[in-house]
């Protein structure tokens, strides 16, 4: 039998219709699954009720891995075998991972990506981090109660292509569909964004396990804009607890330790971090391999003082965010504060100090990004929830075009194109002698231009004189990742250029969006004539404004009997332009060509003669 | 008869109102689709229409159309975890049988 949620008002699916979909934030430290469940994001805990995943898995002898709590509490007795943090090496070659030689694993230098030797084999971060996935995935269709249809992957702003490969090949090896990668600190907006529904300027400060990232995000009309990102892709708490490490090293005059010391040491280190945030004082306690016992006790204060340069390394690319997205400390409404290093109170203070406002913190910082990559997940798999009108592209939802002669538009980016996506065109003039020429960039599904949205319009000047059709005008439209498009024309012999930039999906509601499909398809009919009509129109004109130019011209090339042939023709087609009949103004313009066939034969013949009087056969370029 | 909400049920019904900062109950009712010929339809009420039904159940009001009402009358609404698994269930008198799946019934 399966268990209902509650959905919201006239929007039941239809019984097996439900698409289960899940937002997973695959953390350097701990991963979590959440989904939207009757209209609320939760995260989906495991049986013990534990949300947190640890991103452990430890490997045996024979193949099989084990992941979470169970991996993590063996990490010290079988160091080697048991991997974490793997997603600091995803996408990663052995010399760009920072502070590797602490890390107690047997790394081979692989082209591409650091492999690491384990008790199962040669296992690569993408497989490490596809245990993890899997773990989540079961654990969702388990308390979802069916098949999943999709999952956001939440990914630090940071990644590069090949990091974002990477997790993308972890998603598919664990058997999860992708919806989409969305950035982290996108994902903490969302959730807080959404939830508690203020416009303006926010800061997204996500100090995770592994990785620091700032983000500068405008939220207005529900719409996200990134204005400017930074960090340090190698900084997180698991830097706080190496350098508690290292204080308990000099505080104790250690020798060099073994790999399960090291571990051991590591553990305690965090222990003990975790435990000075909570209560303010810590005490470590650990027996090394050999038997000796370390001793220590650190309070908020050590504790501060030792880690006070990781916390300044937060407040440089926090500047430089700022500065890059041309806006004072003034300008931002609010600080988002995410990940579970941002819990520290040193890091709190530094936050509140810099912005001058206390950070926003009723989300759990822990589960804010997983929150927010559920409710992306649910409405890309289709459950929509009616006033969310806000609009994270990952494909175009209205087709990019051109307006041509006659007010038609002309496709170049058909709607649904995944983004980024780049198109381009060619376009020529219309007049003999054109020099400039003017685009207008539309959005929307219909023929006419007049039926559709008007996103921009600029000119391009300086284009050579050149008989109509002769010119090549190659059109480019650019569709980055934040949906933004630019369109540029350039003039192929002379290289002029002109462009514009538009956000095409600003202001355009998920019912807007739809009306112009629905008109599209209701249209359709009258869409193709109204096209059809436009079509012969341009052309009738073409040949028109052809044929009055030829007889300026040329009028002594022809008797009078077939002049008054021509004109008649062009009469009649001038008449017929002006009319609703696609069919008699295509054969009149057939006419008109006909009766023009003679005299267009004659001038070129005369050009000719002209090209070629006086010349010598030898000063000919044949 | 009436419609009744376990007190389980009611707890994460109004909970669920709360986090979504509007609505005035619970609306139940049926539609005529599914494998098995009805389906249930679980929503948030933001309005009372003018002819629904309504019940009180454990402070949760209760909102069912007339038409939906024969097929459901007499329902208890409880909330239910099997396994990992949570969500409401219907305990319909009226069903005669169900799909496997238990989303549509018929009577």
């Amino acid at each position: 039998m399966a268990l209902l949620q509650i959905s919201e008002p006239g929007e039941s699916t239809a019984p097996h219709e439900h698409r289960l979909a899940v937002g997973i934030d695959l953390g350097t430290t701990n991963s979590l699954v959440a989904t939207v469940r009757s209209g609320a994001a939760v995260c989906l805990p495991d049986e013990q009720g534990r949300a947190l995943l640890p991103s452990v898995v430890r490997y045996f002898p024979g193949g099989h891995a084990e992941t979470g709590y169970a991996a993590q509490d063996e990490q010290s007795a079988d160091p080697k075998n048991t991997i974490l943090s793997a997603k600091r090496f995803m996408g990663r070659g052995l010399k760009d991972v920072a502070n590797i030689e602490n890390a107690p694993y047997d790394f081979i230098d692989a082209p591409g990506m650091v492999q690491l030797r384990t008790a199962a084999g040669v296992k690569s971060p993408v497989e490490v981090s596809a245990e993890v996935l899997k773990v989540l995935a079961a654990r969702a269709t388990a308390s979802l109660g069916g098949e999943l249809t999709g999952a956001v992957i939440t990914v630090p702003a940071y990644f590069d292509d090949a990091q974002r490969q990477a997790t993308k090949d972890a998603a598919r090896l664990a058997g999860l569909n992708v919806l989409r990668l969305l950035n982290e600190p996108t994902a903490a907006a969302i959730a807080y964004g959404l939830d508690n529904s203020s416009e303006g300027v926010y800061a997204v400060f996500d100090l995770g396990g592994g990785t620091f990232d700032i983000s500068i995000l405008r939220l207005s009309k529900g719409v996200f804009e990134v204005l400017a990102t930074n960090g340090d892709a190698a900084l997180g708490g698991d830097d706080f607890d190496h350098r508690v490490f290292c204080w308990i090293l000099e505080q104790a005059k250690l020798p060099p330790l073994s790999a399960g010391d090291t571990r051991l040491l590591l553990t305690k280190a965090r222990e003990a971090k975790e435990a000075i945030t909570l209560h303010g004082t810590a005490r470590i306690t650990a027996r090394l391999g050999s038997g000796d016992v370390v001793e220590a006790t650190r309070t908020t204060e050590i504790f501060a003082a030792i880690t006070q340069t990781l916390v300044a390394k937060t407040l440089g690319p926090t500047r430089k965010a700022l500065r890059d997205a041309g806006l004072a400390v003034e300008d931002v409404k609010g600080v988002v504060m995410v990940g579970g290093s941002t819990r520290m109170p040193q890091i709190q203070r530094a936050a509140a100090e810099f912005f001058k406002r206390d950070p926003l913190n009723n989300l759990d910082p822990d589960k804010v990004v997983a929150l927010g990559a559920a409710m992306q997940a649910n409405v890309l798999a289709g459950n929509k929830t009616s006033g969310e009108d806000w609009l994270l592209l990952d494909v175009i939802p209205l087709s990019l075009g051109m307006e041509t002669m006659g007010g038609l538009v002309e496709r170049i980016v058909p709607r649904n194109s995944t983004i980024p996506v780049a198109r381009a065109q060619e376009f020529t003039t219309f007049k003999d002698g054109q020099s400039a020429m003017s685009f207008h960039v539309v959005q929307g599904e219909r023929e006419l231009v007049s039926d559709c949205r008007s996103l921009a319009r600029f000119e391009l000047h300086g284009i050579p004189p050149m008989v109509a059709g002769a010119a090549r005008i190659r059109v480019a439209f650019q569709v980055d990742a934040d949906g933004l498009l630019s369109v540029s024309a350039k003039e192929a012999t002379t290289g002029v250029e002109a462009s514009v930039v538009v956000k095409p999906s600003y202001g355009l509601a998920d019912e807007d969006i739809s009306r112009m499909l629905k008109d599209s398809f209701e249209h359709a009919r009258d869409d193709m004539q109204a096209r059809a009509l436009r079509e012969a129109r341009v052309e009738a004109e073409r040949l028109l404004e052809a044929v009055r130019a030829a007889l300026a011209a040329d009028a002594a090339l022809l008797s009078a009997h077939e002049r008054t042939d021509i004109d008649c023709r062009v009469e009649a087609l001038a008449k017929a332009v002006t009319g609703k009949e696609h069919r008699v103004i295509k054969s009149s313009s057939e006419a008109l060509n006909r009766v023009t066939e003679e005299f267009a034969a004659r001038r070129m013949d005369r050009s000719v003669r002209n090209a070629l009087t006086g010349q010598k056969i030898a000063n000919l370029k044949l | 008869m009436a419609i009744t909400l376990t007190e389980k049920a009611a707890d994460h019904v109004s909970g669920y109102l709360s986090k979504r900062g509007k609505g005035v109950g619970l609306r139940l009712g049926v539609r005529t689709t599914g494998c098995s010929g009805m389906a249930y339809k679980l929503e948030f009420a933001d309005a009372v229409n003018p002819d629904d039904v309504a019940f009180d159940s454990h402070g949760v009001k209760v909102l069912v159309d007339p038409k939906s009402l024969p097929y459901i009358d007499g329902t208890e609404l409880d909330y239910t975890r099997e396994g990992l698994n949570e969500g409401f269930k219907f305990r319909n008198p009226n069903v005669k049988d169900e799909c496997g799946c238990g989303e549509s019934f018929n009577i």
